[in-house]
């Protein structure tokens, strides 16, 4: 035969492939374009988080010791005894002292007065970094006088400038300069606890060293040598840790520091992916529909003799090809979005953050989002293997069941797989990438299914009796190539995103203001001693301020815990007793009755106090017992300064921490404490703002050593840092957010080819404009309402299960922002469906049927 | 590929061999018989039309012969080669190798030009001076002045000529074709028809033309009539069939 004179017949001719491609994606460029527009901002998310990680990661290496602004930090709640002081002294070649504890300052020009954190400091402290004040000398010579470093929001706060005066305890100080950033800390801590520097040989003159205030103790080394540093840390380190001593190196402060830093781009890295992800449904219906559109340049294909790779290896060119367009595109965005990041984060980090180009970072973003487009364009587009040469004779409708084609059930579990193995990366653990991955899947089932019970519900009631514009909108529902399964699962999906974030927002803002609200307490002075408690109750009743609560409070430490000190605790690991249980000073009351904010889980308190000849029954917080492995009947011997005092516990009590109260770990019978070293507590509640000023401003002008806290202030204090953080989260959420945009337009975008056909014909069939929108728009309306319901629903779910599990907080969200969602999302959709199908129902129907799609 | 060839004895010339296909189609539970114990052969070089009433399954016969699906039962051979039990690829590679298409709606790839669409069949087999023969094709259908536009942007005759063009690229033995002037008017149809029927002349190619039109049947060689999914009649028109 003439076999012979036929040319070779080539099985794959890579650049023919590649030419056909390019061809063949001519007409469609547009449009690809907005396929790939939906991965763009997932990339971009990726990208400026890997950079910033890259950066933070580079910065705290460079900037490691000034974290701690020493070579070596030790600290403890305690004053050094002699032994550790000695021991002190012999260590380093320089070193600095600092002493820290919660004090009211009263700013003499504006007449303010507010809790803050004074820090006494001694020596040349910080030896790396440096404390960046205003005038820059300041944070230098405010040692050499009698003055102070004040943070730069309590500046703002009461309107002080440099020069003015504050007073601390019993003494004043001129301010030096306001403090813009100390060594190590960052944004957040500053607010939660506003520093207030002074010189360490004026502690003893404020007179507040009395007070019943916990101090802590803080030295600072500097070394020439590391090596110096390792070899007296590993002489003294048993020591200082018997003793209770914390010692913190540069090196292992960075370790540290990169820790936290690390769960934090984790977690951002997450909600970026999520971002990806949504992207990714885009890249596939749109995809899946990009290839329905194409059967028939398929079927000519094949008719005219290429093979079933070939012709799915021209598809797979082009979308590896957009793939990686659109990953390029997302890392140049990244990457700008990245110099924007450092912003968002200054407060949550204690470096100064530099902004440099990350290679690694691109190339990471570009290789994901290469493979995440392949993967999931990969999964539509197995289906041109199956498209038959017979297409060109007879268009039909028949599709092979995409779960009977093997090829496509793998490639799902691939897809999962790798969706669980990037979640696992930055999670802790299997089970919590598990889950990830599970409740995504759950997620979208849950959005099919309820696509497909829409789909069926049309169909098997369908309103045969309404008019005819009606019966077309609700039947475009369920006819060949309709969209519900689509757009149900990407419109829900953006919506349960957006709404868990807003909820899971509105949970933690709520589980604050809730406190604020009603006639609970919202002012607490403490540190009262006992000669003070008639005065200061005597200024309350001035201001007719109710004494909500009056409470003596003795501080003392654990000794032993059923015989156990914290030596045999740290020996024995199998005890399981904490080392912080013996370590911290314990706050302890003395009463016979629970408050209004205990419950008694086990055994119970005895009615009238201690008995003579029995053992001192105690009362245990539930959860703080189960933390140093003590329960009912055990013996705890508390060192009550200096005092040893053997107790049993006698009741277990749960205790409500919300509500602002001065609530006890520890509650003593009356009849034991009596006369230890003690001070009061004393609840109330202010009526407003000025009351509460004026109120402090004299108790603090009496008694300098009392502090005060206002709930006014902590909710303020609270607000700023969750407007922090919820600053960042929002940052992050708003790639998800207009990436859901994105592929919302995507999908209803090339919905419209669908409809055009259609549209035509019933446009040469007399259907009027009007009519035409009328059907598109009541199409849309309910899809876009059905998958907002179940997106909404679905995130309802989500966010109490967060409020139920994770924030042990209760979960109301409050229904008028649930509707106005709804409604946003149902009306979007219906507005992008009528402004996409604009040109098919403006445009005349010839130039239409010229336009091949 | 080679031991699939089986060659056939009793009729030396014949190029294309249909024995005993019937065709049915699974709708619900019913099952729907199309064509019926079909067996005809075609000679080489010859020009055969295949006629009937709308719904007699002449597409779904051609489809048969050409490859492009599976019959119930019986067997297809072209040029020697068995059919039945090749799969899609290997198929494909027959269809390029020895078949031309020319449909009733053209079915030109809309993202490509003219001259594109008439080099695809080339280029998948991988041959050299692929562009210029393209033209030359192009020329001789008369659409020299026509190659760079794309599907959208010609009449409907002009896209049946490129999709002629495009069958003849490969030169094949046999060319299908499926009502090819059934959306043409008639001056129109007359050139298809004249630029088919040289290409028989020159090249000696096989025609095999499903048509409405009676005066077309009538100018070929042979006429297969269907009726119901049964050949009611098989008969030579009169013209002489050229030998290639
Ligand atoms: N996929 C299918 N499923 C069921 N029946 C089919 C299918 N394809 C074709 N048929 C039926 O097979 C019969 C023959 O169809 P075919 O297209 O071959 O007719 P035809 O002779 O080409 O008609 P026309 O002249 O109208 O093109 C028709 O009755 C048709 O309904
Ligand atoms: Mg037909």
């Amino acid at each position: 035969m003439e076999h012979q004179s036929q040319p070779a017949y080539k099985k794959i001719n890579f650049p023919w492939l590649l030419t056909m491609a390019w061809r063949d994606s001519r007409r469609n460029r547009g449009r690809l374009l907005l396929f790939i527009a939906s991965i763009i901002i997932g990339i971009a998310a990726l990208v400026a988080i890997f950079s910033l990680g890259d950066n933070v990661r580079k910065d705290i290496d460079n900037q490691a010791k000034s974290l701690t602004g020493a070579d070596l930090v030790i600290d403890n709640n305690r004053k050094p005894d002699e032994a550790i002081g000695r021991l002190i002294d012999s260590l380093g070649e320089e070193r600095s002292v600092q002493c820290s504890f919660a004090s009211m300052v009263y700013f003499k020009k504006s007449g303010g007065t507010r809790l803050v954190e004074v820090l006494a400091l001694d020596g040349t402290y910080p030896y790396y970094g440096s404390f960046e004040t205003i005038p820059a000398a300041a944070g230098r010579d405010f040692r050499n006088a009698q003055e102070a470093l004040v943070d730069k929001t309590l500046m703002l706060q009461y309107n002080a400038q440099p020069g003015d005066t504050i007073q601390v305890g019993a003494l004043d100080f001129r301010i030096a300069g306001t403090l813009t950033q100390a060594p190590g800390r960052t944004g957040i801590s500053t607010t939660i606890a506003a520093p207030v520097y002074i010189p360490f040989r004026y502690l003893e003159q404020t007179g507040l060293l009395q007070k019943g205030s916990r101090f802590k103790y803080t030295y600072y080394f500097k070394y020439a040598s590391a090596n110096q540093l390792d070899r007296q840390l590993g002489a003294v380190k048993d020591t200082l840790e018997k003793a209770g001593w914390d010692h913190d190196t540069a090196e292992s402060r960075k370790r540290q520091t990169s820790r936290q830093f690390d769960d934090l781009s984790k977690f951002l890295t997450l909600v970026g992916f999520i971002a990806l992800l949504l992207g990714c449904i885009g890249i596939a219906s749109s995809i899946n529909i990009y290839v329905r559109e194409k059967i028939s340049s398929i079927a000519v294909l094949r008719c005219l003799g290429a093979s079933g790779l070939q012709t799915f290896l021209i598809y797979l060119i082009q979308i590896i090809a957009i793939g990686f367009a659109g990953a390029v595109m997302g890392a140049v965005l990244g990457t700008a979005a990245g110099q924007l990041l450092p912003i968002v984060l200054k407060d949550l980090l204690p470096v100064n953050i530099t902004t440099a180009i990350s290679w690694g970072a691109i190339i990471k973003g570009v290789g994901l989002g290469v493979v995440i487009s392949f993967l999931f364009g990969l999964l539509p587009l197995l289906s041109v293997r199956g498209i038959s040469p017979l297409y060109t004779l007879r268009v039909s409708l028949e599709s092979r069941s995409a779960w009977k084609d093997p090829a496509r059930v793998l490639l799902s579990g691939i897809i999962l797989l790798a969706v669980c193995l990037f979640a696992r990366l930055q999670m802790e653990g299997w089970m919590q990438a598990l889950l990830f991955t599970a409740g995504i899947l759950a997620a979208f089932t849950f959005l099919t299914l309820a696509a497909l019970l829409l789909r069926w519900t049309v169909r098997k009631f369908f309103p045969s009796r309404l008019g005819y514009v009606w019966r077309q909108g609700f039947s475009n529902l369920y006819r060949p190539n309709n969209q519900t399964i689509l757009l149900v699962v990407t419109i829900g999906l953006g919506t349960l995103f957006i709404g868990t974030l807003y909820f899971v927002q509105g949970t933690l803002m709520n589980r604050v203001s809730l406190s604020a609200s009603g006639n609970q307490s919202n002012m607490v002075l403490f540190d009262i001693q006992t000669g003070q408690k008639e005065g200061v109750a005597g200024i309350a009743k001035q201001f007719k301020l109710p004494l909500q609560q009056q409470v003596p409070i003795v501080t003392m430490r654990i000794e032993e815990i059923n015989g156990k000190t914290a030596d045999d605790a740290r020996k024995d690991s199998t005890l399981r007793i904490p080392r912080r249980a013996y370590e911290g000073e314990i706050r302890v009351t003395y009463r016979d009755t629970l408050t209004g904010s205990e419950k008694l889980t086990a055994g119970k308190m005895e009615a009238n106090g201690h008995r003579q000849g029995q053992p001192v029954y105690i009362s245990l917080e539930k959860g703080w017992a189960e933390h140093i492995k003590a329960g009912i009947g055990d013996s705890i011997l508390f060192n009550v300064q200096g005092a040893l005092v053997p107790t049993v516990v006698g009741s277990l009590r749960d205790v409500d921490w919300q509500r602002v109260q001065t609530n006890f770990r520890v509650v003593f019978p009356s009849g034991v404490l009596e006369n230890a070293p003690q001070f009061y507590v004393l609840v109330t509640r202010v009526p407003s703002r000025e009351v509460s000023a004026a109120f402090q401003q004299s108790v603090v002008q009496q008694y300098p050593n009392i502090s005060i806290i206002d709930l006014g202030l902590i909710l303020q204090v609270l607000d700023e840092v969750l407007e922090k953080i919820g600053f960042v989260i929002r940052f992050m959420a708003g790639f998800s957010i207009i990436t859901g945009l994105i592929v919302l337009i995507a999908s209803v975008f090339v919905s419209k080819y669908q409809r055009m056909q259609e549209s035509i014909l019933l446009r040469t069939l007399g259907a009027s404009r009007r009519q035409l929108f009328m059907i598109i728009m009541l199409e849309y309306f309910f899809l876009g309402a059905l998958a907002a319901a179940t997106g909404i629903l679905l995130s309802l779910a989500g966010s109490w299960a967060l409020a139920h599990f994770s924030f042990d907080a209760p979960f109301q969200p409050s229904w008028l922002p649930v509707v106005i969602l709804f409604f946003a999302i149902a009306f979007l959709t219906i507005i992008i469906g009528l402004l996409n199908s604009r040109s098919v129902v403006n445009t005349p129907p010839l130039e239409i049927l010229r336009k091949e799609v | 590929m080679e031991r699939t060839v089986k060659h056939n004895t009793n009729k030396v010339n014949s190029i294309l061999r249909v024995s005993n296909i019937t065709k049915w189609y699974k709708t619900g539970s019913r099952q729907l018989t199309v064509l019926h114990n079909i067996s005809f052969s075609v000679e080489e070089g010859s020009i055969v039309s295949i006629v009937g009433p709308s719904g007699s399954g002449k597409t779904t016969l051609l489809g048969l012969c050409a490859g492009l699906d599976h019959a119930s039962s019986g067997s297809v051979m072209i040029n020697g080669i068995v059919l039945d039990h090749l799969g899609e690829d290997e198929r494909a590679r027959i269809r390029n190798r020895y078949l031309g298409f020319i449909f009733q709606n053209f079915q030109l790839m809309p993202t490509l030009t003219a001259l594109e669409n008439v080099m695809v069949p080339l280029e998948l087999r991988g041959e050299k001076n692929i562009r210029e023969r393209a033209v030359i094709l192009l020329e001789k259908v008369g659409l020299s002045e026509r190659i760079h536009h794309y599907p959208a942007q010609l009449s409907g005759g002009e896209q049946q000529r490129v999709s002629i063009a495009r069958a003849f690229s490969t030169n094949p033995k046999i060319l299908f074709a499926d009502e090819p002037t059934g959306n043409l008017d008639d001056e129109t149809s007359d050139r298809i028809v004249r630029l088919l029927f040289d290409l028989n002349k020159e090249a000696g190619t096989t025609l095999i033309i499903v048509t409405h039109n009676p005066e077309l049947a009538e100018s070929t060689h042979r006429i297969i009539q269907l009726r119901g999914g049964h050949i009611v009649s098989d008969r030579p028109t009169g013209n002489a069939v050229l030998s290639a």
